[in-house]
């Protein structure tokens, strides 16, 4: 082994390259595009996890929204189509009484899913917009951009604080360009409330817009007489938590609690995010590992074009070879000689392609920046997959390598000579 | 130096078989000029090759500086041959890609010696053979009997016991294939033994001795006048 590291080795070696410099470069090229591709694939997948993971770093992911619709199935003497409407009682009841439930956030709205949007005046202009009753604990839900002013908070709730936090299009379309809404009085329903904050739209709201306006729950009910009635309510689970399982519980609760057959499909409506959450980290794993067995491929099937090429030099360079045996090449210097130009160029060729790779992953990106709706950012390929496509390499090309260096020596020297 | 024994070589050609020697018996002393002879056909390369370890014989003994050569590993082969056998073939058999001094230092880069040295004998030798001037120069931009010289030169270069010479002037004019024998006699002047395979009697009448070898056996075996190759230059 000592011969990888002496200099005259290696200047046999760069010498056979150097002066063959054209099967130099047509052999580097098929390890080269593998490890571009690998590299190129790998980022790209990175990139999108990290897209996604941006998009819905604002979102508690493993959540559940649910509400209550109408029976399906007669039970407990009751008919068939029965409205089941939630109250809040049932979030504590979720809260203590479900496995792995995080925290559950009641929620009332006007102007989504019953009622008309309220009208809502500021002097001479007015126009209808959704109201939404909520507690200051739906910003860990989806987290609220503020653009001024502040969120709900619980002092709002437990006074019952006329007070709002509007969307930055209300502000837009309600009043003038230089007018600060925050501590303004604005008429929701005929009921003066005052702004403490506007919110910008952010990318993984579910029904707010930018056209919203949020009220403390508490003032909800009062305001539009809704008693411990609620509209529906969000579940969010612990993160490792299964939440197709917690979905499940809730709903045998909900069913004992209001009587519905245990079969009943239809009482209740659930929207499982962290299903689709789910899905879509599974998309991105699987992406991954078609990067990685793809990349594999390619960088298999440019080293065998390594060994293919070899393999035809070889042949070629019979009788050199057989010049050198002459002169006393052993035959294991020459397997040697031929399975270092085979590992060599594979690096060679494989450090190249993670170069270009690299540089276009940052092309790439930079691209990536100006699209707004695509998930993509900082695609990067981790030190661990290019230590480990190195060593695959390394190894792939050490064993094609064998291929052509036993041909080489396998030649007799005398057969080699008489080769014209 | 050289002695051989009852040597036989057959090659099989399909289903038949081709007896090439059928039995050589040939001593060498140190220091001899010897040429090999005979029409194509005769066994003279096959000779050639097996005291070159390039090839085995079948059957017969062969030792050479004392030392019987038989049952050669690939490996010990390649070993003897560094050590002992220098070659110079008919077509050169230089490597392209590499000039005259690179050439020269091959051999010597197989038996382990530093690069210095190499560099130093591999001028030394090229210098012997009036290259010195061509050191960095590719084979492709030397003359026949420049190339020639430089197969001299490498085939010294690990100063070998016994020198093998393929027909060394079959691809060379008149002129310089005198040329190449005057420096193989200069070479054998000072001492070393030297082998020829050729088919030109004015070749053969420069060395010391003739052996003449007709289909596998030795017909004649003279000691002769050596024509020295200056003359005719």
């Amino acid at each position: 082994m000592r011969f990888i590291f002496t200099r005259d080795t290696w200047q046999e070696i760069f010498g056979t390259i150097r002066k063959n410099k054209l099967r130099t470069a047509i052999t580097i090229i098929g390890v080269f595009w593998g490890i571009l591709l690998f590299v190129g694939l790998q980022g790209a997948a990175k990139g999108m996890e990290n897209g996604f993971d941006y998009t819905f770093k604002d979102l508690a992911t493993n959540s559940i929204f649910l509400w209550g619709q109408q029976t399906g199935i007669p039970y407990a003497g009751y008919n068939r189509n029965r409205t089941i409407r939630l109250e809040l009682n049932d979030t504590y009841r979720i809260a203590n009484q479900v496995e792995g439930v995080q925290f559950v956030v009641p929620r009332n709205a006007k102007g989504i899913f019953d009622g008309a949007a309220p009208l809502v005046v500021n002097k001479l202009k007015s126009g209808n917009y959704k109201v939404f009753g909520d507690y200051p604990i739906i910003d860990n839900v989806s987290k609220k951009k503020l653009r001024k002013g502040r969120f709900l908070n619980h002092k709002d709730i437990s006074s019952n604080r006329k007070i709002c936090v509007i969307g930055e299009r209300i502000e837009k379309e309600l009043f003038e360009k230089d007018d600060n809404p925050i501590g303004q009085y604005i008429k929701i329903s005929n009921i003066y409330f005052q702004i403490v904050g506007v919110y910008k739209e952010n990318n993984t709201d579910f029904f707010e817009g930018d056209d919203s306006i949020f009220i403390p729950f508490t003032t909800f009910k009062k305001v539009f007489n809704t008693g411990n009635r609620i509209g529906w309510m969000v579940i969010a689970g612990y993160p490792d938590e299964d939440i197709v399982a917690i979905e499940e519980k809730t709903k045998e609760l909900l069913k004992r609690r209001y009587s519905v057959h245990p079969n009943d499909e239809r009482a209740f409506g659930a929207a499982n995010f962290g299903e689709m959450f789910g899905k879509i980290t599974g998309f991105v794993k699987g992406l991954k590992f078609t990067a990685l067995i793809v990349g594999i491929a390619t960088i298999l099937a440019g080293v065998i074009a390594i060994g293919n090429i070899l393999l035809i030099t070889v042949k070629e360079r019979t009788k050199e070879i057989g010049i050198r045996r002459a002169l006393g090449a052993k035959p294991g210097e020459i397997r040697g000689q031929i399975i270092l130009e085979s590992v060599f160029l594979t690096l060679v060729a494989g450090i190249l392609g993670m170069t270009v790779g690299g540089l276009s992953l940052s092309v790439l990106n930079n691209f990536a920046k100006s699209w707004d709706d695509f998930p993509f950012m900082n695609p990067t390929v981790s030190l661990q997959y290019i230590g480990f496509a190195i060593a695959i390499m390394v190894i792939l090309g050490t064993l094609i390598g064998l291929i052509p260096a036993q041909r080489a020596v396998s030649i007799r020297p005398i057969e080699a000579l008489r080769e014209e | 130096m050289i002695q051989i024994n009852e040597l036989h070589k057959s090659y099989r050609m399909g289903s038949n078989e081709l007896h090439v020697l059928k039995g050589i018996n040939l001593d060498i002393k140190e220091g001899e000029f010897v040429s090999i002879m005979g029409s194509s056909g005769s066994g003279k390369s096959t000779l050639l090759n097996i005291i070159g370890m390039l090839d085995v014989a079948e059957r017969g003994e062969y030792i050479l500086d004392n030392v019987p050569i038989e049952n050669l590993s690939e490996k010990k082969a390649a070993i003897y041959r560094n050590k002992f056998l220098g070659f110079i073939f008919q077509s050169f058999n230089l490597i392209n890609y590499k000039n005259a001094a690179e050439n020269v230092a091959l051999p010597l880069y197989y038996q382990g010696i530093s690069r210095k040295i190499r560099k130093e004998k591999s001028l030394y030798y090229l210098e012997k053979v009036g290259l010195a001037d061509w050191a960095h120069h590719l084979p492709s931009e030397l003359s026949g009997g420049q190339k020639q010289r430089v197969a001299i030169a490498r085939a010294l270069a690990s100063e070998p016991k016994v020198l093998l010479a393929d027909e060394p002037t079959g691809a060379l004019d008149t002129k310089t294939s005198y040329e190449v024998m005057d420096f193989l006699q200069g070479i054998n002047d000072e001492g070393k033994t030297i082998l020829v395979v050729t088919h030109e009697p004015d070749i053969a009448d420069m060395t010391k001795r003739i052996v003449q070898l007709k289909d596998g056996v030795i017909e004649k075996d003279t000691f002769v006048e050596q024509v020295r190759a200056s003359e005719h230059v």
